[in-house]
């Protein structure tokens, strides 16, 4: 390998990093920690920096302020070449005048390394195509393109992979069947794989640790579960799945758990689950949490009544209604098909109910729509 | 009536194509078969046919020398031409520097630029410098207009290749000049070659700006273009032909190895 920084390897340090394009500020003073041999996720909409944060890690971009270190390494100022990185590109970017075979080989001739027929077919055998060594790369699928620009990537064994948004050009079924295989292929060699992506279930399906990104920072880090059952922010609550947000006021407490007003009824929330600063918060709860039932009915938990379905939608495995609560907003509620009753009709009055723990809060003066649409700005973040 | 009228509205299409390509392939056919002319000197009118032209192409006088000319200034002006245009052509397609946009009007300039205007001028300048005209003054001349039409001819496929694929070169442990030596070169060189042979056949064609600045030498052109007053020798029609068929083979080669590489 050439240069000094090519041996290194370690966990992948962020620091302090920004990138600013003139007035644009595309990444903002991020730092963040990638364990080696993780499989981490970069998620947000497009234009959130993810990308630009992507091509730093690679060397294809300098930080305007910051340091980038593996393991003890600083590789700040290296040349993408002299970094143990390697990336699979969003349009593959194969070299159309190679074959298969020398589009795997390229890396590992250019470090000057002897004897590669071993390592080359052993990358495609990993990936299942070997039988194509000798195609070129227009011949290809979009799919076989896909696994042969990873299979480029890793017969080098980088210290990292990075990931830009590898399956946005697959089907929906090849792109289903290709996250399971990567997930399988970074256990199999045990690389530190870095994600770059929009698609929220993609990210929830791979990666041990997401970090949701919105307008160049880092809104909230975790495992998916952590990400999903207690969100920090609005945005991070409405990108990954959906939220409802009920305006409230913390009004007492009782033991471990806050007592909190939602326009005049009352409901319990645990107080480590609440990121709110004072006693104005945003109560989240998710629609699956929710349970609807019929107003004579009792239920335990936390309850709000005096609301009428509005819609209802049978989606097969559960029925999602919209209903308005008597204060103007309306709620999702998802409710398997699993209990044999049938659904309630548009019209009907209920009551909605929900174990006291799923309850989450927000500071109250965030917006409750934020992360909910993906703003039009397509390709900002891409070149 | 009506059939007739149907058979025309149907076959509209192939009766224009065959008079467009009638058009087209006359003045060849003609130099084609009045090589085959045995005449003595002028080549006006037919008086029986001889393969003696084609197998002995250098009978004419001087023939021969204007064509070894004209190919030995096409080869350098080509040569010259296309290594400068590239190296422009990447300088603009590539970087931003101060200046880029005025350095692609002016390179348009000699494209634009009538030959009659360009050859005059360029004589005056060699005149002023002193420089006789002759060989060299031919080749620089060449070079100059060969390069606008190597730039654009280059321009145009730097433009369509996909920086992505040099940045995951570099990503794969290319440095700059291996990237440039295993990627870009590779993948732009279809359009150097364009190029060349772009700059090869407006250097041997050329008549206007070669007449001023060439002095006593003869080229191919300007000696079709002398002999025309006192007749053209059927071995000028038989270097024509030779060099249609020779265009001719290579295109035809280059589809069917295009081809070929489709297909494979």
């Amino acid at each position: 390998m050439t240069g000094v920084a090519s041996s290194a390897r370690g966990d992948l340090k962020l620091t302090s990093v920004t990138k600013s394009y003139g007035d644009f500020i595309a990444v903002n003073d991020l730092s963040l920690v990638i364990p080696e041999g993780s499989f981490f996720a970069l998620l947000g909409p497009s234009g959130c920096g993810k990308t630009t944060t992507l091509r730093m890690i690679a060397g294809l971009e300098e930080p305007t302020h910051g340091k980038i270190a593996l393991g003890s390494t600083d590789i700040t100022d290296t040349k993408p070449y002299q970094r143990p990185i390697n990336t699979v590109f969003q349009n593959y970017a194969l070299f159309p005048h190679l074959t298969i075979f020398e589009n795997i080989a390229f890396g590992l001739r250019r470090r000057g390394l002897k004897d590669i027929d071993d390592a080359v077919n052993k990358a495609l055998d990993l990936v299942e195509l070997p039988h194509l060594a000798q195609r070129k790369p227009t011949q290809l699928s979009g799919g076989q393109q896909q696994r042969i620009a990873l299979a480029r990537a890793i017969v080098n064994r980088p210290a990292l992979l990075l990931l830009d948004e590898p399956l946005g050009a697959l089907d929906l079924k090849l792109r289903r069947q290709m996250q399971i295989e990567l997930k399988w292929i970074q256990r199999e060699v045990g690389i530190t794989f870095v994600h770059v992506t929009h698609d929220q279930e993609e990210a929830m399906t791979m990666a041990d640790t997401i970090a949701v990104m919105n307008e160049g920072e880092i809104e909230q880090m975790g495992s998916p579960a952590e990400l999903y059952d207690n969100p920090k922010t609005a945005f991070v609550a409405n990108f990954l799945g959906q939220s409802n947000l009920i305006k409230g006021t913390i009004s007492g407490s009782d033991g471990d758990n806050h007592i909190v007003d939602l326009f005049g009824q009352k409901i319990s929330l645990q107080k480590n689950r609440s990121h709110a600063v004072d006693n104005s918060i945003l109560a989240g709860i998710r629609p699956e949490k929710f349970r609807i039932s019929r107003l004579e009915t009792s239920t335990s938990g936390n309850i709000l009544t005096g609301g009428k379905v509005e819609d209802v939608s049978y989606i097969g495995v559960s029925t999602q209604y919209q209903v308005l609560m008597p204060w103007g907003q309306e709620l999702m509620v998802f409710e398997q098909n699993d209990d044999g009753v049938a659904p309630f009709s548009v019209g009907e009055g209920v009551n909605i109910s929900w174990e006291p723990i799923f309850t989450f809060a927000l500071r109250g003066d965030e917006d409750a729509e934020a992360g909910t649409e993906v703003s039009p700005d397509e390709d900002l973040d891409e070149e | 009536m009506k059939t007739i009228s149907r058979w025309f509205g149907r076959n509209l299409i192939r009766i224009y194509a065959a008079i467009a390509f009638t058009y087209l392939f006359i003045p060849v056919a003609y130099t084609f078969v009045f090589s085959f002319n045995d005449s003595a000197k002028s080549n006006l009118i037919w008086k029986g046919f001889t393969f003696a032209n084609w197998q002995n192409p250098c009978g004419a006088p001087e023939v021969c020398t204007a064509l070894g000319n004209s190919i030995k200034i096409g080869f350098l002006a080509t040569l010259f031409s296309t290594i400068l245009g590239t190296m422009i052509a990447f300088a603009i397609g590539r970087h931003k520097f101060k200046g880029r946009s005025s350095t692609n009007l002016l390179i348009f300039l000699p494209m634009a630029t009538p030959e009659i205007v360009l050859g005059a001028s360029l004589l005056s300048l060699f005149l002023v410098f002193q420089i006789n005209p002759g060989f060299w003054p031919t080749v620089i001349a060449h070079v100059l207009f060969c390069m606008s039409f190597v730039v654009v001819t280059v321009k145009a496929r730097i433009a369509s290749l996909d920086p992505r694929l040099e940045q995951a070169a570099m990503d794969l442990y290319a440095n700059e000049r291996e990237t440039f030596r295993r990627v870009t070169l590779p993948l732009v060189a279809p359009g150097i070659a364009a190029a060349a042979l772009l700059a090869f056949s407006l250097s041997f064609d050329d008549f206007i700006i070669t007449n001023f600045n060439s002095g006593t030498m003869t080229t191919f052109p300007k000696f079709v273009y002398v002999s025309a007053a006192r007749g053209i020798p059927a071995q000028a029609n038989v270097i024509g032909s030779a060099m249609f068929i020779l265009a001719l083979t290579i295109v035809i080669l280059g589809q069917f190895v295009g081809r070929k590489r489709k297909v494979s």
